[in-house]
């Protein structure tokens, strides 16, 4: 119970640092500096601390919606496992439990967004739906063929498994491999990175998350920051509890093991960011599709 | 028992009473004799489903068929106590809704039709005897049919009505062929009915067919965005919510009839379950007119029951009692969710029509600041159609996930499993879209034509209220729920094929542990950010667009532009039709743009059958010309040839 509790814990806590990774390689390869490694945790703090402007079109739901984003993820954090540390919150058929609370997290994101009456926000919130739908059906189908492979079809218990085998005799690596390449667009997508959206650009235009929150500020902004951040650390654990196993038998250790995978992979979204360029919106559901494709051929690798 | 009979004869009275002339008419008796035979209906039915004690009745007296046989299992009993509760809410709704601008005269003859609407879907679910069964199912059709053409001055209402009826009809005669082939020795008595080997595959693709049409199973779903948006709204909660769902009742005592299923019986209804809510989900995303949405959305849940309840078939079938177990709660609980929260949405579209004078979306938006109850309502039912935690949609929809994923973890028929899996989650994805939109474009933003809206009267409002914090409820109480349906789901899964409830236990509690979980963070947060503005400064302005100070309505996305990017990713299967006069010159005078999405099947098979039909038809008018001195020669000719016919055997 301590380590799931911790894990929970770190994510809470580090969260946010892997953002700012991902900015400081984005900085190395454009032969920046780069912003503070703490510069996420200051946007937060010095926006929580902040007064707040609603526009006077919107209802409620705008005001509610950023609470209910970051509780959403919240929920979903509670049956993340990371690797061989399980969730704190395990049960059978938790992996529905959280591709729904990330939807209910994206439910009340474009409901605010539409909320405004700005055409910009409408924009984002019709692109969100059409490419989230996609991404839900690679996401499920991929951990559909994770508890084909396994089994089980909880996800502390696929991680655990994932990580069982050790890195030597990967039995079903193949599978997971493909898992793992289907996740890593989906996290990329979810998350608003390049090359489905670029987390960076001030043109309203070509943005898709940015631009659904161009008009929450103050501690609004900072929950939905903040609920981002956790996101991507839930979606991230996920990828590499299936793509690195790293097994050392010892919870101290796998922990461990399991904190380097995320960093690494927050290195390596932010090689991805440096040397890609955003997709034309009209290539996205593209993408998305061989996401989808992916995970099709790991569970027929799977029955095969 | 006494609770039933109490409450079919409240409705009998109730329609006599409303069918009454003149004065009387002010008096609202229809309403009243439905909410009580439907207070009575719901006690008697979670009587029977919380005590399990089933009872049984034959009269004394019979039909020209059969006996009057009436009983009620777990299985009649979940249904009828859905209907009740549908009913009692739609009937309370509906005497709000049609108090306003109708007479006293065409609203006591609505609420004969209601009362008499909701005997005969009791006496469905009631019936033991196949003849007395086929005469409730024809006045359940026949009384439907005349609530659907309550606005029939209005165009395009009667159109629908007759679609509705002949759909209905052909379903009913598939029935008719249903029952002749079960009852072999012309007894039509349900304990005495059977059959065995290839007459029982033809059987359930009778029953399949039959019972589909009313359920509105792809592709035999037309009428349903046909009737359902021409309706009265509360009619339309009452048909979408539960009338739909008997036929799910008989397709599944039809299979309780049929002993042990065949495999590819689940396949087919797999397969009919994701046609279904794909088909359904990206019409609905595709439509203008908010009760056509919702109409759709309702092909949508059927499929999604027929998933359930195909992985409930599959898995009694190969002798997975887990499989069965769960495929079959949550196809049933789904049929319960879906009853409750469509009609609750179209209870919400109803206030909302009433409050524009409108059912295109794209002439509504920022209702929610005039309309707040049915506002906060609609975005429950909204979000709890879409599966979301922690509302009730998510409980049945994860018990179908739990079924699909237990045939992949135990590597027993898999592609069904997958197929349910995919089917699932697009349909999420893209259910999703089309309530973000229905709820954002109608509720949120602007208004987008002149509002004179406000919130309609308590007896309106009120019934939304309670079935929203049902939805609630009823996802925060999974192992509950899962247990309320689990002895209906026994009577269909024959023999001991069927799993201790532990596992279904332990799935369940996780998901009310995490759905209370979430429902607790929103509270917190709520409270957490409350904190955080006190006595900060917190300002009004405008929706901030780029820096232009002068945003009209007119400039936010409408639900077209909101949904064609999914529209126009499926345009091969929708066929959507856009007229565009683009703005032409350096001073455009004008431009317009018009897309329409007409049913799939409508446009390609059952309209041209019916033209060739009817052109079939047309050449009989030879026969037909209206001179009665014609038909009199044809009454003789046929005599004369009746008379040679008997001299010549």
């Amino acid at each position: 119970m301590i380590f799931p509790m911790l894990h929970v814990f770190l994510a809470l806590i580090a969260s946010p640092l892997l953002l700012s990774v991902i900015n400081r390689t984005k900085a190395f390869f454009g032969g920046r500096t780069g912003a503070p490694i703490l510069q996420p945790y200051l946007d937060i703090a010095k926006l929580l601390r902040k007064g707040t402007v609603y526009s006077r079109t919107t209802t409620w739901i705008f005001r509610a919606a950023p609470s209910v984003e970051l509780a959403s993820v919240m929920a979903a954090l509670a049956v993340t496992p990371l690797g061989a540390i399980p969730a704190l919150l395990p049960f059978q058929g938790d992996l529905v439990f959280l591709a729904y609370s990330l939807g209910l997290m994206r439910f009340f994101t474009v409901s605010a967004a539409l909320d405004t009456g700005s055409a910009f926000c409408g924009m984002g919130a019709s692109r969100e739906v059409q490419f989230s739908a996609l991404a839900e059906v690679a996401l499920l189908v991929g951990l559909a063929a994770a508890a084909c492979l396994f089994r089980v079809f909880s996800l502390t218990d696929i991680c655990r498994q994932a990580w069982a085998a050790g890195p030597v005799s990967w039995e079903g690596g193949g599978t997971l491999l493909l898992v793992a390449a289907s996740f890593l667009v989906v996290l990329l997508a979810e998350n608003s990175r390049i090359p489905v959206d670029d987390p960076n650009t001030h043109l309203e235009l070509t943005m898709i998350h940015e631009v659904m929150i161009l008009d929450h500020g103050g501690p609004d902004l900072a929950f939905i920051e903040y609920a981002a951040a956790l996101k991507f650390w839930i979606l991230g654990s996920l990828l590499v509890s299936l793509a690195l196993p790293l097994r050392f038998a010892d919870p101290l250790p796998d922990l461990a093991a399991g904190l380097i995978g995320l960093f690494f992979l927050a290195v390596t979204v932010g090689v991805i960011e440096s040397v890609m360029a955003r997709l034309k919106l009209v290539r996205v559901p593209q993408l998305l599709v061989v996401a989808g494709v992916l995970s099709f051929l790991a569970l027929f690798d799977v029955m095969r | 028992m006494t609770a039933m009979m109490l409450s079919l004869l409240f409705f009998g009275a109730g329609a006599l009473a409303a069918a009454l002339p003149g004065r009387f008419r002010r008096f609202p008796a229809g309403p009243l004799a439905a909410v009580l035979g439907s207070a009575a209906g719901l006690f008697s039915g979670l009587a029977c489903l919380l005590s399990g004690d089933a009872w049984d009745f034959t009269a004394a007296w019979r039909l020209p068929l059969g006996y009057v046989h009436v009983g009620e299992d777990a299985l009649s009993a979940l249904f009828v106590a859905l209907i009740s509760l549908v009913g009692l809410l739609a009937a309370v709704y509906g005497h709000g809704y049609l108090g306003r601008d109708k007479g006293d005269g065409k609203k006591a003859t609505s609420f004969c039709w209601f009362n008499i609407l909701m005997a005969s879907m009791l006496l469905v679910c009631l019936a033991r005897d196949g003849f007395l069964f086929l005469v409730a199912w024809e006045i359940m059709a026949l009384s439907s049919f005349f609530l659907v053409v309550f606005d029939h001055e209005k165009p395009g209402v009667l159109r629908a009505g007759w679609i509705y009826l002949v759909a209905t009809h052909l379903g009913t005669a598939l029935l008719l062929v249903m029952f002749l082939l079960l009852g072999r020795g012309g007894d039509l008595d349900f304990s005495r009915l059977g059959a065995s080997g290839a007459t029982a595959s033809v059987v359930f693709l009778a029953a399949l067919v039959g019972f589909g049409t009313k359920a509105g199973f792809a592709p035999f779903h037309v009428w349903l965005p046909e009737a359902h948006p021409a309706a009265p709204s509360h009619v339309s909660a009452l048909m979408s919510g539960v009338m739909i769902k008997t036929g799910i009742y008989g397709l599944l005592r039809a299979l309780s009839f049929l002993g042990a299923p065949e495999p590819w019986w689940g396949w087919v209804l797999v397969g009919i379950g994701v046609a279904s809510g794909v088909y359904g989900v990206l019409f609905a995303l595709a439509q203008h007119d908010l009760k056509r949405l919702l109409a759709y959305h309702s092909v949508e849940n059927i499929g999604i029951i027929a998933l359930g309840l195909g992985l409930g078939v599959l898995g009694s079938a190969t002798g997975h009692p887990v499989v069965a177990a769960l495929g079959f709660c949550g196809g049933l609980l789904h049929v319960v969710n879906h009853g409750i929260f469509k009609s609750l949405l179209f209870m919400g579209a109803g206030s909302a029509l009433h409050a524009t004078g409108t059912r295109e979306m794209d002439r509504m938006g920022g209702l929610m600041k005039h309309m707040p109850v049915t506002g906060a309502a609609f975005l429950v039912g909204a979000a709890a159609i879409c599966a979301l935690p922690p509302l009730n949609g998510f409980v049945s929809e994860f018990l179908v996930y739990a079924a699909a994923f237990t045939c992949l973890s135990a590597r027993a028929s898999v592609w069904s499993g997958l197929a349910v899996i995919a089917g699932l989650a697009l349909i999420g994805g893209l259910a999703a879209a089309c309530f973000t939109k229905a709820f954002g474009v109608v509720f949120l933003g602007e208004p987008r034509t002149k509002l004179t809206a406000c919130e309609s009267p308590r007896s309106m409002t009120w019934p939304m209220a309670a079935l929203a914090l049902l939805c609630l409820a009823i996802g925060l109480s999974a192992p509950f729920m899962a247990g309320l349906v689990m002895p209906a789901a026994k009577l269909l899964a024959p023999g001991a094929a069927f799993a201790s409830p532990v596992a279904i236990a332990e799935m369940t509690a996780g998901v009310s542990l995490a759905a209370a979980l979430l429902a607790g963070l929103v509270l917190l947060f709520a409270l957490l950010r409350k904190r955080l503005l006190r006595g900060r400064t917190v300002r009004s302005s405008l929706t901030w667009d780029c820096g232009y100070a002068a945003p009209s309505a007119r400039m936010q996305y409408t639900a077209s532009s909101y949904a064609m990017p999914v529209v126009g990713m499926f345009r091969l299967l929708l066929g959507t039709r856009v007229h565009a006069d683009p703005p032409e010159g350096l001073f455009p005078k004008g431009a317009s743009l018009e897309s329409h999405t007409e049913d799939l099947m409508m446009r390609r098979i059952y309209g041209p059958v019916a033209g060739v039909l009817s052109g079939l038809a047309d050449r009989f008018r030879l026969l037909q010309q209206g001179r009665t001195h014609l038909y009199i020669l044809y009454i003789v000719l046929a005599i004369l040839f009746l008379f040679l016919w008997n001299l010549a055997g």
